[in-house]
């Protein structure tokens, strides 16, 4: 089985004033039709970075420098501008955090959905309306009929955000790339847009790269997880092997600051300092500096260490626990 | 006391000062337009010999016992009797023209600046007072200033002059009329944009005293786009000066701004003495232009969404 | 017996927006009223001892953060009163708010918006307790280098701008301001919500150490359960401007008795459970601005009945320590029919 989307050794890089900054770096992964990627890091890893990339948002001084985009087997980079637009939106689709990237504020939900329709597709107005409500069902927007006819101001946040998924599903693309869409939603909704998408990726063979901060929502809802940091992957596997049995100590120590692991008022494990600034990172591994089992090693490139389906980039992966 | 530090004290990235690097930056950015550059050079420029005017200039315009009948209407580069070149002429009462610009010059760039000035000062303090106490106050106070904005200033200052009367002070008091509400209007809405953040509900919930609030955390906050404003209000406040002089309502010839000579000269323009006006006319020109070049480029350095 | 430090008394706030002169003619003639009203906070009583950490939890919309504000004395309640010691905190004088005390000091959310980017971080630490003349003008340095210590920063820092620093750090800057006013009584606006999690752990450890360190009493508002678990003693649910339950923080997480609190637990996502369905609350949360007639969760709650939809439940004891606003717990099912209710509530 062919993955939806593999990336290839992707390198991004921004043009600032103290020289070149390299936001993604060299960074590798693959998405099986159905399933869900929980790509994971903290502000200034690179995971949105990631996702403009392969959308190819990256506008100056920003810059795609090196690697290989493959949506269905197919490498995008490799393809002519017009080809590549025609992808966009048709075979890999974006979610952003703030629905209104995407939404037109001075449209009916009806109107720009069937223009996304039409976009790609030589199709009636009618039947574009018709597959944008179907959709809207897809993603559980009761009474999506009078829905179509609303404008997006008059949508809560929960339900614009349900309705841009529903733009990105419009062409069944084999890929959807979701940056951080719950993150601005209440939990209750988040529970509500969480179920639907888990529903979607399982019943519509859609691959889903969902980019977020938050490791217990990637822990309860995806397959695989890849943990990014400085703009690198330092570990993936599967979600429930990298929660239980993380090996990198960064993703270690990202799991046990979280306090719902720990018994109330207790202090909490710490990752010292604050994430690096892309322009000086430190020599070697970037995660050296904060790290609790660094040594002298790890002055130099960290490898990549093949692990049984896990892959983790560290000179000293921490011991699969017992 | 306890031990405190559980957290190691954490590098701070960016060890340079923030005001110096702040200006570094602002400079390099600003000389990103080698027009701006060249522009805020013919500025300094006209400054050094307006203001040296005394120095620069080979004749004292003012000084009517240094004038002589007899050197009326020489052409540009004629010598007079005064035993030099008259670069560029001289009038109908043998007045020495680069000497009149030069003087013109100063009292129209001390015009524009005080005017600039008191302007801004007055819009602070109108916007301030609006954004930061809303509901009726806003309401009257930036009514007014819409109310003025929709009239020319032009009208507005030949209003006040008529008014006030003539002389350099009245003529700054028009301006400042005519020009506050620009300030004003800019300051309220970015003081509005502030008053909304975080920082300054913090400081009211110290709580600070309303002054203070104002003018160290609000005002220092809304500068930006009003130094835009300004330098654009200078240029425009010469020229609307030199407007208001060649109408014959602003300042006399015993006292040449750049405005009364051009209308001065502009009697002869038909009988070939193009000279006369011309010349004033391409001092004025470069000044307003040279200034709004400067602001522009002073503008797109400051504009947040250029910042990276 | 205890010492009640903070005793917010029937509070309630609206915000309202008058039509504007040309909406206000046209009002006039269609014999229409466009005033809109947002019903932020409803008739809220809570107690705060001294040394306690109470947790204020709900989502968008709940009245959450306008608590913290009227406590914090940013606004004036429009009904009710909070008492700081038995001190009124603020109070609304010709339309503008004036803050009676400096004992209360609120840390915002966003640590980028909370620091005025145009002041070096020590005058932002020492301005409070200069202006207010709490420290001589000799100390001033060496009070500003301690708070920075004891938040975790070096006292050179003080002479640096706040775009020096990254959000963690800018948070403790942001904490030493508040701790600088010597204050009884700080209340955390989701304070560690815009924080990175390696980051929040820090600001998180630092909190609990000051309030190990200066026995803190604090109103700790936040969205994020796990958070609020970790480090308050009670907690208070919101929904909608009103409290539905509130209880000590242990009994709360073991047994939540409001339909909703339960709720909320459920749609939570937990780390390390593996991958679950999350068929929690349907529904959205309705506007403050139009809410639902009786109870404001009716329209979402699977239990509720008839009298959930007129009656609205008032907060009554169920328990040691624990309160909860729900007619399920105060006397019988939602379900009874309710005639004489209904005449009661119409009344």
């Amino acid at each position: 089985m062919t993955a939806a989307l593999e990336v290839r050794g992707l390198t991004t890089q921004f043009e600032t004033r103290g020289g070149v900054v390299t936001a993604v770096n060299n960074v590798s992964f693959k998405v099986e039709p159905g399933k869900v990627l929980g790509l994971v890091g903290e502000s200034g890893s690179g995971k949105s970075v990631t996702g403009f990339s392969i959308m190819g948002l990256i506008d100056n001084p920003g810059r795609v420098t090196a690697g290989e985009i493959f949506v269905h087997g197919v490498d995008m980079r490799k393809l002519s501008a017009t080809e590549q637009r025609q992808m966009r939106g048709r075979d890999i689709a974006m979610v952003f955090q703030d629905p209104m990237m995407t939404l037109n504020p001075v449209l009916r939900i009806g109107d720009q959905m069937a223009m996304a329709v039409r976009v790609h597709e030589k199709t009636t107005k009618r039947a574009a309306w018709d597959r944008a409500r179907a959709a809207l069902e897809i993603v559980g927007i009761p009474s999506a009929g009078e829905r179509l006819w609303a404008y997006p101001h008059q949508l809560s946040g929960g339900m614009r955000q349900r309705v841009a998924i529903a733009t990105a599903l419009l062409h069944q693309p084999a890929v959807i790339l979701a940056d951080e869409p719950t993150t601005a939603l209440d939990v209750s909704i988040q529970g509500q847009i969480l179920a639907e998408v888990r529903r979607l990726a399982d019943e519509t063979n859609t691959a889903i790269v969902w980019v977020t901060h938050d490791l217990a929502v990637i822990s309860s809802f995806a397959d695989d997880i890849a943990v990014m940091y400085a703009g690198r992957i330092v570990e993936t596997g599967t979600a429930e092997e990298v929660i239980a049995n993380p090996r990198h100590p960064y993703t270690r120590g990202l799991i046990e600051s979280v306090p719902s692991l720990h018994q109330a008022g207790e202090k909490l494990p710490q990752i010292p300092g604050a994430t690096p600034q892309l322009s000086k990172l430190p020599q070697g591994c970037p995660f050296r500096p904060r790290c609790n089992v660094a040594n002298q090693a790890c002055l130099g490139e960290p490898p990549a260490h093949d692990l049984s389906g896990r892959r983790v980039v560290c000179h000293r992966p921490l011991e699969a626990a017992a | 006391m306890a031990e405190i530090s559980t957290t190691p004290p954490v590098q701070v990235e960016n060890p340079l000062e923030g005001r110096v690097e702040r200006l570094r930056n602002f400079c390099s950015d600003f000389s990103q337009s080698k027009v701006a550059l060249a522009a805020l050079a013919v500025i300094i420029a006209l400054f050094a010999v307006s203001f040296g005017a005394p120095i620069f200039s080979p004749q004292d315009p003012y000084d009517l016992a240094m004038l002589d009948w007899m050197d009326a209407f020489l052409e540009p580069g004629s010598e007079g009797s005064g035993g030099y070149i008259h670069i560029l002429g001289t009038d109908n009462v043998g007045r020495d023209m680069l000497s009149a610009i030069f003087y013109g010059l100063r009292t129209s760039f001390m015009i524009g600046l005080s005017a600039g000035a008191l302007a801004l000062l007055v819009g602070i303090c109108v916007g301030l007072t609006a954004a930061y106490f809303g509901g009726k106050i806003e309401a009257v106070l930036m009514r007014v200033v819409d109310l003025q904005l929709s009239m020319p200033a032009i009208l507005l200052a030949l209003v006040m002059i008529s008014i006030l009367g003539q002389g350099i002070m009245q003529i700054i008091m028009a301006l400042v009329v005519a020009q506050y509400a620009y300030f004003a209007r800019t300051t309220n809405g970015a003081a509005k944009v502030e008053r909304s953040k975080d920082y300054i509900e913090a400081a009211r919930s110290t709580p600070l005293p309303t002054h203070r609030v104002l003018f160290r955390h609000l005002l220092p906050n809304v500068m930006p786009p009003l130094i835009v404003v300004a330098t654009v209000q200078v240029a425009s406040a010469i020229a609307l000066e030199a407007t208001l002089s060649f109408l014959g309502v602003g300042l006399p010839l015993t006292e040449p701004s750049l405005g009364s000579l051009i209308s001065n000269g502009f009697k002869y323009i038909h009988s070939d003495r193009y000279w006369l006006s011309i010349y004033p006319g391409i001092g004025l020109m470069i000044a307003v232009i040279a200034i709004n070049l400067v602001g522009d480029q002073v503008r797109k350095v400051l504009d947040p969404r250029n910042s990276r | 017996m205890s010492d009640i430090l903070l005793k917010i008394d029937a509070v309630s706030k609206r915000f309202t927006r008058k039509p504007g002169v040309v909406a206000a003619a046209i009002d006039r003639v269609t014999g229409k009223d466009s005033t809109v009203t947002v019903h932020a906070v409803s008739n809220v009583s809570l107690e705060v001892e001294r040394g306690e950490v109470l947790g204020i939890v709900g989502e968008s919309g709940c009245g959450k953060s306008t608590l913290g504000r009227i406590v914090s004395g940013i606004y004036a309640p429009t009904e009710g009163e909070v008492l700081l010691n038995g001190d009124i905190v603020a109070k609304e004088v010709h339309g503008a708010v004036q803050k009676q005390t400096t004992r209360v000091q609120m840390i915002h959310q966003d640590p980028f918006a909370s620091l005025n980017p145009r002041m070096k971080v020590g005058e932002i630490i020492a301005e409070g307790p200069r202006i207010h003349g709490l420290i001589p003008a000799k100390e001033v340095n060496d009070r500003v280098g301690a708070l920075l210590e004891k938040v975790g920063l070096e006292r050179a820092y003080a002479n640096r701008l706040p775009h020096q620093f990254s959000g963690g750090q800018r948070q403790r800057v942001a904490i030493a301001r508040a701790l600088a006013m010597s204050p009884e009584l700080l209340v955390l606006d989701e304070a560690v919500a815009s924080l990175d999690v390696s980051i929040q752990a820090q600001v998180l450890n630092l909190f609990i150490d000051l309030r190990k360190d200066l026995g803190l009493t604090a109103l700790f508002i936040s969205h994020d359960l796990s958070v609020v678990r970790h480090v308050c003693d009670r907690v208070a649910i919101m929904y909608l401007g009103r409290l539905v339950e509130l209880a000590p923080a242990s009994d709360l997480y073991e047994k939540p008795l409001h339909p909703y609190t339960s709720a909320l637990f459920d749609s939570v996502p937990k780390l390390g459970v593996g991958k679950r369905s999350f068929a929690a609350i349907q529904g959205e949360i309705p506007s403050p601005i139009n809410p639902p007639s009786g109870c404001a969760f009716h329209p979402r709650c699977p239990f509720a009945g008839p009298r959930c939809k007129v009656e609205i439940p008032t907060i009554a004891k169920a328990g040691t320590g624990r309160s909860v606003a729900c007619h399920i717990h105060n006397g019988g099912t939602g379900a009874e029919a309710s005639v004489p209710v209904f005449t009661e509530a119409a009344a």
